[in-house]
């Protein structure tokens, strides 16, 4: 299941819990701007293999340009 | 799992920071300040008149329950009856601007237009500063904000000019 967020709430995650941000955009567009320390995962290669290294016991954030 | 539903688009209009090699031209975020003189639409205008800092300000934002801006207060609209309220005197709907824009072309713009200021806020209308004319020039300069907004103690929403 997958929670909807906004900033404010994405700033919480960040402060107050050890938070895996993804990106899930296309790699040229990551490479020319994206979050602070966030892995870059696009969605075309979202599989089991490429969430692997995702942990399961620790908040995920998943976003891409603006929702749409 | 969470979505953030904003996506980069938000979190950049918001003036936080990123990462990449996106291009590292000044933005607007760079040169706003946060600290304008805020007041409600419906607060009366003695009160607003009290506030701290108000004799060296030269514009206030008018912001909703939400915090989004509907409206600007000069200090001319000040000087009537003291039981009017903000909204019959302040100017509605004002210009304002993103904080991810570029700023040069910008502080260029208001140069043209004569306008010493403008409001900044989210796309979705959520007040997050002012920019000043002239604190633009000075961070398109290479002067550090925290430097010039230092220069500036005392004196809410307003660079106080040096001096020299």
């Amino acid at each position: 299941m997958v929670t909807p967020i906004d900033r404010a709430e994405l700033l919480r995650l960040i402060e107050t819990e050890d938070t895996q941000v993804v990106d899930v955009l296309p790699r040229r567009e990551y490479d020319e701007s994206h979050l602070p320390g966030a892995l870059s995962i696009p969605l075309r290669e979202l599989t089991p293999e490429t969430v692997a290294d995702l942990s399961t016991q620790k908040p995920v954030v998943v976003y891409c340009h603006d929702g749409l | 799992m969470f979505d953030y539903v904003g996506g980069i688009a938000d979190w950049k209009a918001a003036g936080l920071p990123f990462e990449g090699i996106a291009d590292r031209r000044e933005r607007v975020a760079e040169a706003t300040r946060s600290d304008p003189i805020i007041c409600r639409p419906d607060e009366p205008i003695v009160d607003v008149r009290s506030r701290q800092g108000i004799d060296r300000w030269e514009i206030a934002a008018v912001v909703d329950c939400d915090g989004v801006v509907v409206g600007r207060l000069r200090p001319a609209a000040l000087e009537g009856p003291d039981d009017r309220l903000v909204k019959e005197v302040m100017e509605p709907g004002p210009s304002t601007v993103r904080p991810d824009g570029l700023l040069q072309p910008l502080v260029d713009r208001m140069e043209r237009r004569n306008a010493p200021h403008v409001l900044v806020t989210t796309p979705q209308g959520n007040l997050l500063g002012i920019l000043f004319q002239e604190e633009g020039r000075r961070v398109l300069a290479g002067e550090s904000p925290t430097r010039i907004w230092r220069d500036c103690d005392g004196c809410p929403g307003r660079w106080a000019a040096s001096a020299d």
